[in-house]
């Protein structure tokens, strides 16, 4: 286990030092002066030497990245240009947002996906196989954020069911949050349920077509205990693992839905900074999303390697 | 004679390429696919002749009007006809897909070839590099590289292109390094070929099939990809139509002007799922183990 954490660990560091590369270089496509342009319309001649002195811009690229990454490692992702506070405070700010809206689709996605899934491979080549597989393609090939309309139109504007937009805090009002965190999180769900849906289909194929699923069969034993006990619990670990490598298209779609539904996540942050020319948080929020992608694909792989008995040796 | 010359037909058919055709042929979803790209193709080229008017041309007096026999989509908020900037914008949509699939492809497949043939440490750097890339989700990247570029159609297409480099790396990797080891590659190698020669005339062809399928499904990304964009406002720039930015103005109009969002994104949806149906096709007819 050490040796395997180990082993995983030296290839973090360097894909990690490559990704802090990639987000700082983003500042060279700049066209121009990066202090004149980020100083905004005013260009006030204090705030471009501010600037200048703050960001290292007399400096070469490597030292300039050097004092960047120094700051990273410390936590400190710089300060926003326009609201004046650390962009980590402001990324933490809004995450819980996020992680509430990502948590909520990927319930929906979990349910929605494994159930078409297994129904699909339980009965394989029959109309629910097709009606699955379509439902997979059609989440597959819808754009969130028009399905995001779609769904306003239906459900706020002509039934009048659910909030159009906006945010409530669950501790101020929970069936509030819920009413309006629900659409934004099925829009989101739907595309990770389609992907879900067709991992489960060949997982359960695979496991059912083993000699153990045989034997349970064998044994007369019910094929509703054959297929949940016997199967998907075996399933489960492959699609558990690709579920949490799912969290990058969550946060992807986050960013669309978010702006669809007016939600002040973590989506809605790096939209209104690109808007504001505000590139400390773009850097930030990308370098953010980055390292906790890294970390949750390092826990995927360790979960995987202890719920595998054969991989433990 | 003629007993012996239909076995001679079939024989001479059986070209690797015809094969493929006649297995996609079998796959009546792949060809429904097929047939919408082609027709999307063909509102794209022909869209001058085909939209019944100038999308950019306002008219104060048809602001926001529902679909009628004058105009079959409705009207916008300034009153241009909804279905004439539909047809154009498909020209962006498929532009966008194309060209930063091309992107992808110029840039990942050599990259990936060198990486999979040489190996050692500029295959562990490649990799890593790639593996930096592929750490930033995918849109994010391609907002983040929007966002520093400047907003416009090419830049998208440049971030879009970019982005997805990484997963062309990585496949053309995987199936160098599976190809590199066969017989015929050793043979080329033992007759004394050069390294350029065997990696562009022995390898790559033998590795391109994935490529083809991937290529074909990263333009329905990249399509989705550019039309997200345009909705955020980093792709096409107003007043030049784009499905995207159609569907950015119409969120502000759902209440009292439903058909401006219904069509752009059902076009979206279309061209996307038949994308997903030729590769899903392909895919199966490129695979010979089905």
């Amino acid at each position: 286990m050490f040796h395997y954490l180990a082993q995983r660990l030296a290839t973090i560091l360097p894909t990690l030092f490559f990704v802090s590369v990639l987000i700082f270089g983003l500042q060279q496509l700049l066209p121009g002066d990066p202090a004149l342009i980020l100083a905004g319309e005013d260009n006030d001649p204090t705030v471009i030497a501010h600037l200048r002195s703050t960001m290292h811009l007399d400096e070469p690229f490597p030292v300039r990245y050097a004092y960047w990454a120094g700051g990273v490692l410390k936590g400190d992702l710089g300060e926003s240009q326009r609201i004046k506070k650390p962009v980590l405070d402001l990324i933490l700010e809004k995450l819980p947002v996020t992680l509430e809206l990502a948590c909520i689709a990927m319930v929906i996605a979990l349910v929605i996906g494994v159930t078409a899934g297994v129904i699909s491979a339980i009965a394989k080549d029959s109309v629910w196989d097709y009606a699955a597989n379509i439902v997979a393609l059609w989440g597959l090939s819808t754009p969130n954020f028009w399905l995001g309309i779609m769904m306003i139109l239906l459900f706020s504007v002509t039934l009048g069911w659910l909030p159009a937009s906006g945010y409530v805090s669950p501790f101020e009002d929970l069936r509030g949050n819920l009413a309006a965190m629900i659409m934004p999180a099925f829009v989101l769900g739907n595309a990770i349920a389609a992907v879900l849906m067709r991992h489960t289909r060949s997982a359960m194929l695979q496991v059912l077509s083993s000699d153990y699923v045989r034997t349970a069969r064998a044994k007369g034993l019910d094929e509703r205990v054959v297929v949940i006990k016997h199967a998907l619990r075996n399933a489960l670990i492959p699609i558990i693992t690709l579920g949490a490598l799912e969290f990058g298209t969550l946060l992807s779609g986050a960013v669309l839905t978010e702006q669809v539904f007016s939600i002040p996540g973590f989506g809605k942050l790096i939209v209104d900074a690109v808007f504001n020319r505000d590139y400390a948080v773009v850097q930030g929020v990308v370098m953010f999303t980055a390292t906790a992608y890294i970390a949750l694909n390092l826990c995927a792989d360790v979960g995987y390697f202890l719920a595998n008995p054969r991989l433990r040796g | 004679m003629s007993t012996l010359a239909a076995p001679l037909a079939i024989h001479r058919e059986a070209s690797p390429g015809a094969r493929v055709l006649r297995r996609l042929r079998r796959r009546r979803a792949a060809i429904v696919g097929l047939a919408v790209v082609v027709g999307f193709i063909l509102l794209a080229l022909f869209a001058p002749w085909i939209s019944p008017y100038d999308p950019l041309q306002t008219s104060w007096s048809a602001v926001r009007k529902a679909p009628s026999a004058a105009h079959w989509f409705g009207t916008d908020e300034i009153g241009r006809d909804v279905l004439s900037r539909v047809i154009w914008g498909t020209r962006a949509s498929l532009l966008a897909g194309l060209v930063s699939v091309c992107i992808s492809l110029a840039c990942g497949v050599p990259i990936g070839l060198l990486a999979g043939y040489v190996g050692g440490a500029t295959d562990a750097l490649i990799s890593r590099m790639t593996d930096a890339m592929l750490a930033c989700p995918f849109l994010i990247l391609a907002i983040a590289l929007a966002a520093f570029l400047g907003p416009s159609l090419t830049n998208a297409m440049i971030a879009i292109g970019v982005s997805a480099t990484p997963v062309f790396i990585r496949l053309t990797r995987a199936q160098v390094l599976a190809v590199k080891v066969e017989d015929y590659v050793e043979a080329a190698r033992a007759l004394g070929n050069p390294p350029w020669r065997i990696a562009l005339r022995h390898v790559l062809p033998n590795a391109i099939s994935p490529l083809i399928v991937q290529a074909t499904l990263a333009i329905a990304a990249a399509v989705i990809a550019e039309a997200s964009l345009s909705f955020l406002g980093l792709g096409q720039q107003p007043p030049a139509p784009s499905w995207g930015s159609m569907l950015n103005t119409a969120k502000n109009y759902i209440d009292n002007a439903p058909w401006m969002a219904v069509w752009p994104g059902l076009s979206i949806f279309l061209l996307v799922l038949s994308f997903n149906l030729l590769g899903d096709g392909l895919r199966d007819a490129l695979d010979p183990r089905r």
